[in-house]
């Protein structure tokens, strides 16, 4: 395939996505269409991780402290401004902050991935542990009761732009949820097939390399991991406008569990392969929620165990060698040799 | 006078707690460079095998003492023997892993003992200081916090099976050389810090809520104590455990208990940030 028809192809894939995301709501009961919202809200989460994991080689065992912030910042400014349109501002912006703060103290600290791994995980702890102290008259952010343990119930949801008067039906909601997954998958893939994007994967493959050719791997890292601090705050303020409700839980860690789980099982290395993920195993957990024989985290904790041990590469790459297999086989055309690894090359021929 | 007294008895134990929390940790990491994110639930099962124990019958210093190390003892060899060691090495997949596996157990246990179980209660009764009270259960843990320092120490550094295992986390391929098989003495190491892990849980299950999701609490403590002790795994931990021990006891008494731990945090992470290596990495170098 030369480079014109992959891109024809890619771009006959969206325009067949926009027309499935517009078919939805008339095909669908509401019920359905508001679980495929929170899915949507879901996978753009799986795509902040999928970028600074498989992209960045950053990976945070605390993505949902930002997912987290971005839904208390829209629930805050929300029942402050009467408005959605400032508080989704805000729900990107606080994440993307608090992601420049705590990335500035790690990546120019060259803390080490397990070291990093920890301070996301402590992090997430510690905005778990304080949004649940919150309860009580005295903690509000202006007219925002925080509510402690219990969450903040009856967030205004998405409305109009700028104008509150006219706030969106749950079918509007799916489609400007669906529209951000979207859109922030299309962001991402510019962004990686730009020069930024080349650099990203240039520090992730190997730093020293990459700062001896003049970059800044601390920095191009504190930008990743903005992005996806950013991309998160989106998924919290998609997350609120599906609930219009936010809790603690939001921070919890079985939901960073649940991300890690999604990109590793979707495919690290892809965008599409987290968003399947997140679908795939949001629909498990709402399926198993709904019975009482196994144990949620039980199956959760089953399949990263299963995945991490035996299909590493998870599901997308899995069934792209699969698919290249089966095209070769169905040309009888013998299979591209693959490079010469270094272990194929007999000892000591350095 | 007396609140000084019982702050400072709260510091003690405090950091006798956290120590005995994070020591079976400090030797599975800093010897065998394995983060085992299961580490949470290594002290809750320990902490149910206590509570299932006692509550059949049996006394509960030999629930504590003998049954919990045991039990987690023989589950971490289990565990290392289907799982980690196929994990040695892969930094990121034996932290994957070892999160998949917290979920696993805290699922099984979930399962079989529900959301709730009975607590046992605080042995050996309580003393007076002044208008302050505190219990002679906290004075015991210190009490054990110093065994098991001293048992590390005597194992690790005049016993053949510490300096076998030493030597072979140094250098695997020449202790191999010399005869020792390295999967064994690996296999013995991480069950014997998973048997600390175990000790931990049956001392701290009279004075806490048991649930099956109670090891989210304190794997994030026992990992920045053990971070931020770096590598030497008794006066790295020993040090670290006594800093954020002491400021987590007193920023809690001049706070709220939330607010200390979040002063904790902080305090690690800075720490992180200007040492890298851990305290140890910069002032007890190369040694225990």
């Amino acid at each position: 395939m030369t480079k014109n028809t992959a891109l024809l192809a890619q771009l006959a894939a969206l325009v067949v996505v926009i027309v499935l995301i517009a078919l939805v709501p008339g095909y669908f009961e509401i019920f359905t269409v508001m679980q495929l919202t929170l899915f949507a809200s879901m996978a753009v989460l799986a795509l902040s991780l999928a970028f600074i994991w498989g992209f960045g080689g950053i990976l945070s065992f605390g993505q949902t402290a930002f997912f987290g912030l971005g839904a208390y910042a829209y629930a805050v400014a929300a029942i402050n401004f009467q408005d959605s349109t400032p508080a989704i501002a805000c729900a990107i912006l606080v994440p993307a902050l608090f992601a420049v703060a705590l990335g500035y103290f790690t990546f120019y600290g060259r803390i080490s991935d397990v070291y990093f791994g920890v301070i996301t995980l402590t992090v997430t702890l510690i905005l778990f542990n304080v949004a649940n102290s919150t309860s009580g008259q005295e903690y509000h952010i202006g007219d925002a009761q925080l509510g402690g343990f219990n969450g903040m119930p009856a967030v205004p949801t998405f409305n109009a732009p700028f104008d509150p008067s006219t706030p969106l039906y749950p079918e509007q909601g799916w489609y400007v949820t669906a529209g951000a997954l979207v859109a922030v998958y299309i962001l991402l893939r510019v962004l990686l097939a730009g020069r930024f994007g080349r650099i990203v994967v240039a520090v992730k493959e190997n730093e020293t390399r990459a700062s001896l050719l003049g970059y800044d791997p601390r920095l191009i890292k504190l930008v990743a991991f903005t992005i996806g601090g950013a991309i998160a705050g989106l998924a919290g303020a998609l997350y609120v406008n599906w609930g219009a409700f936010i809790s603690p839980n939001a921070f919890s860690l079985s939901l960073s569990a649940e991300i890690i789980i999604w990109v590793t099982v979707g495919g690290l290395g892809t965008l599409i392969g987290p968003v399947i993920g997140a679908v795939l195993i949001e629909y498990i957990v709402s399926s198993i929620g709904s019975q009482q024989v196994v144990n949620a985290n039980l199956v959760l904790g089953a399949v990263l165990l299963f995945f991490v041990l035996l299909l590493r590469r998870g599901l997308v790459p899995s069934l792209q060698l699969v698919v290249v297999e089966l095209w070769h086989r169905a040309r009888r055309a013998p299979r591209p040799k693959a490079e010469p690894s270094a272990a194929a090359t007999p000892a000591g021929s350095k | 006078m007396d609140i000084y007294l019982i702050l400072g008895l709260n510091v003690l134990n405090g950091v006798a707690s956290l120590f005995l929390l994070c020591v079976g940790l400090a030797i599975i990491f800093g010897m065998m460079k394995i983060v085992n994110l299961a580490h949470g639930e290594f002290i809750m099962l320990g902490a149910y095998a206590t509570v299932v124990a006692t509550n059949a019958g049996v006394n509960i210093w030999i629930s504590m003492l003998v049954i919990s190390p045991l039990f987690v003892g023989l589950v971490g060899l289990v565990i290392e023997r289907f799982l980690i060691r196929y994990l040695y090495g892969r930094l990121v997949d034996s932290m994957l892993a070892t999160w998949g596996l917290s979920l696993l157990i805290t699922g099984i246990v979930t399962t079989i003992f529900g959301n709730t179980i009975k607590g046992v209660q605080t042995p050996l009764g309580g003393f007076q200081v002044g208008g302050y009270s505190s219990s002679y259960y906290n004075l015991f843990i210190f009490a054990m916090a110093l065994v098991v320092i001293a048992i590390v120490l005597v194992v690790m550094r005049y016993t053949r099976l510490g300096l076998i295992a030493r030597a072979t986390m140094q250098n695997p391929g020449m202790s191999a050389a010399l005869g020792i098989n390295p999967d064994r003495v690996y296999m013995l190491t991480f069950a014997a810090g998973a048997a600390l892990t175990g000790l931990a849980g049956g001392l701290i299950a009279p004075v806490s809520g048991i649930t099956p999701g109670m090891g989210a609490a304190y794997v994030a403590k026992a990992f920045i104590t053990v971070v931020g002790g770096g590598t030497a795994i008794l006066s790295g931990s020993l040090a670290a455990s006594s800093l954020f021990g002491s400021i987590d006891q007193i920023g809690s008494y001049l706070t709220t208990p939330v607010y200390g731990q979040v002063i904790v945090f902080t305090t690690a992470i800075i720490l992180i940030r200007l040492l890298p290596q851990g305290i140890s990495g910069r002032f007890f170098k190369g040694q225990l």
